[in-house]
């Protein structure tokens, strides 16, 4: 689960960690508000208007702006809020249709009173999967992107690794702010960070934090400028308060729907459906599509009990996708008997009536013979395949058509 | 013979009174694999499917003479069982749970380190050795006792990998389920070295999936080190940049970790690698045939 820049600042603050101060806003009047507020709070001559969206290169999409006077924030934020905003990480990129933006962030303007005094740092914390461990990874080149950084001059790029038992040491903060060249009170204040930002980390079971920048004032003091928090879903039951901060305007509708009944979904862009048992077997059978002369429409793990009122929802689902020619469903009974699920497609299919789209159904493993007999014998324009070959050759001849 | 489990294991099964754990271990029971009891605590001294309940394993080590331990904890306290059963000197320890806290599987897998036993899982459908022990939530009825291994991070895709080599005439010596979580015990190198090993596998299926490098490792290691043909297929050539595919540890985060990059390195290091899932068994057969040397 991911957070929006405000509520990631929030938690960080929580933490210790020095964030921008900021206040959210949802109309002009509020923006309007929390800049008067922010003016008396922080003291802050300007202030920046900041869409608040699940995705990174704001400011490229015209998502970021700095306002010089209330005048300016007011056309800002009125411009921002309602907008869709594209970025490079919006679906589609930014020939897609971008993102409408619901909430700005009015932030302050840290870089104030002297910009060139400034310096941009960049610093994430994430699990390294080969290392198993939590590493911090951390750059001088803050305030660009660190895929391009770390591959046009990796040396810039450095990692830090924490020992799962003993935690963060005080040499491995000193490390790091020595790393990114700093003496006196920035160099104290960016341990401090470091050390705070690191026990945000675990404690709210994060799996991927990325402040860029972080950034050192004029005077001397640490700040987090942006950033992106992403949360370990397995970990929510611990965090009530977190998960109650998930943003479903943020995710696809159809995705939402399907976890409320226990789907596993992920929408894609191509013309063939299907409906699969277990994560592994339906990403095989995504593959499966493809070499087919098809392309997946979506990736639906329909789990351990693929009853009638499950396959149900799951084709409600699928056809809701008019780019969808054809559904290919998938199941290796194990636990699971095929003959149920082949009476849960017949049932389905008879109570929502009007399917036009062929139906190719494989099922195998415990009662594949029955299972097969049931959709044979249902009358339904329905294609039965035992073996996984039978299938991918019959999803080729629906596709051709 | 085979691999980590067989007909002379002696398996307990944790959280064995619950829900998960009572039906599937009545399976396992049925199949004939060696369950010896099971641990559930605060149940000490009950009977359960005519087996002894016990309230740690440390217990069940001592009095059945324990060896291996799968399991069916809830995932909050899943990471403590896993503690628990290598504290106590359990060898096979293996974990069918899904949704453990990646944060508590940092922890567990430092515990692990400095302990003598191998970790399976989690979130697995865990081992079977057809025909003499079936420690897991795998249809035992797909398997048939033979000599190819089959190594995978998934459960029904591990059993459509099955039932082709059973299809193709083959059997199995010993299939392993390593899960499909981000960190798991037992790697697909680690997997592959222990069938590699073993007198009674003839060849060995890998089965992998996109997300980290842990089929890049294993397909270094078998360029160098293989005495058996290898054939091997990665699920996700389809799945898009950047979205977990179900399996917590099925996510393309660089381009390292996509199913075309993995099949480029295993087809480099001498694997025959399948584009088709539906290609599994057929290859596996002719490899057998060649009788690829190294």
């Amino acid at each position: 689960m991911n957070l929006h820049e405000y509520q990631g600042k929030e938690l960080l603050k929580s933490y210790g960690v020095a964030i921008q101060n900021g206040i959210v806003a949802e109309t002009v009047e509020q923006a309007v508000e929390a800049f008067k507020t922010l003016q008396e709070e922080t003291g802050t001559k300007f202030g920046v208007v900041k869409a608040q969206i699940h995705a990174g290169g704001r400011g490229k999409g015209g998502g970021v702006k700095l306002a010089k006077n209330m005048d300016e924030l007011k056309e800002h934020a009125g411009n921002i809020l309602g907008m869709m905003l594209k970025t490079p990480q919006t679906p589609g990129g930014l020939d897609g249709p971008g993102k409408l933006v619901r909430k700005v962030l009015i932030g302050e303007d840290v870089y104030a009173p002297d910009f060139d005094a400034c310096k941009e740092f960049y610093i994430s914390v994430l699990m390294d999967r080969e290392r198993k461990q939590n590493v911090i990874v951390y750059s001088t080149e803050g305030g660009m992107d660190i895929e391009e950084v770390a591959e046009k001059t990796p040396h810039l790029v450095k990692k830090e690794y924490i020992d799962p038992m003993l935690g963060m040491q005080p040499f491995q903060m000193r490390k790091i702010a020595f790393n990114l060249g700093l003496s006196g009170k920035a160099f104290k204040e960016m341990a401090k960070f470091i050390a705070s930002l690191y026990k945000a980390f675990v404690g709210a079971d994060a799996s991927m934090f990325e402040i860029n920048p972080a950034l050192r004032t004029g005077d001397d003091r640490i700040v987090a400028v942006d950033c992106k928090v992403s949360l370990d879903d397995n970990a929510l039951f611990r965090h009530p308060d977190l998960a109650a901060q998930r943003d479903t305007d943020e995710e696809d509708p159809t995705e939402v729907e399907a976890k409320s009944y226990g789907l596993n979904f992920v929408n894609l862009d191509g013309n063939v459906g299907c409906m699969v048992n277990g994560a592994g077997l339906a990403m095989a059978t995504m593959d499966i599509i493809k070499l087919s002369g098809g392309e997946p429409a979506n990736f639906l793990d329909v789990g351990g009990t693929a009853d009638a009122a499950r396959v149900e929802q799951a084709f409600r689902i699928i056809l809701r996708d008019p780019n969808v020619k054809a559904i290919l469903i998938n199941i290796f009974g194990g636990i699971v008997r095929c003959d149920r699920v082949a009476q849960g497609v017949v049932d389905a299919y008879k109570n929502m009536g009007n399917i036009n789209v062929p139906i190719i159904v494989r099922l195998q493993g415990t009662n594949a013979d029955i299972a097969k007999k049931i959709i044979d014998e249902s009358g339904l324009e329905v294609r039965s395949a035992i073996l996984l070959q039978e299938a991918a050759d019959l999803v080729k001849k629906v596709v051709a058509n | 013979m085979s691999v980590l489990v067989n007909k002379n294991s002696k398996i307990i099964v944790q959280g064995f009174t619950g829900k998960e754990g009572s039906f599937h271990a009545g399976q396992m029971i049925e199949y004939g694999t060696p369950i010896v009891g099971g641990v559930t605590p605060g149940k000490g001294g009950m009977e359960h499917l005519g087996k002894p309940v016990l309230n740690t394993v440390a217990e069940a080590v001592q009095k059945l003479g324990a060896d291996t331990s799968i399991i069916f904890v809830p995932p909050k306290f899943a990471g403590d069982a896993i503690m628990e059963a290598a504290e106590a000197g359990i060898k096979v320890i293996i974990c069918i749970t899904e949704g453990i806290p990646v944060q508590d599987m940092v922890k567990v897998k430092a515990y692990l380190n400095n302990k003598d036993c191998r970790l399976i899982g989690p979130n697995c459908p865990g081992i079977i050795t057809p025909g003499e022990a079936k420690v897991g939530i795998m249809p035992g009825f797909i398997h048939n006792p033979g000599r190819i291994g089959i190594i995978s991070r998934s459960g029904t895709l591990t059993y459509e990998a099955v039932d082709q080599v059973t299809k193709a005439g083959l059997g199995q010596s010993t299939c392993i389920g390593i899960g499909g979580d981000p960190i798991v015990g037992t790697t697909t190198k680690e997997a592959v070295q222990l069938l590699m090993a073993d007198p009674d596998t003839d060849g060995i299926v890998m089965i992998g999936e996109i997300g980290g490098s842990m089929e890049a490792d294993a397909a270094y290691w078998i360029k160098e080190n293989a005495t058996k043909p290898v054939v091997g297929f990665i699920a996700g050539q389809t799945a898009p940049k950047g979205r977990t595919m179900g399996h917590a540890g099925a996510i393309i985060g660089g381009k390292d970790d996509t199913a075309e990059a993995k099949m480029k390195i295993m087809e480099s290091c001498g694997i025959h690698v399948v584009k088709s899932p539906a290609h599994i068994g057929a290859t596996m057969l002719e490899a057998l045939k060649k009788q690829t040397v190294y």
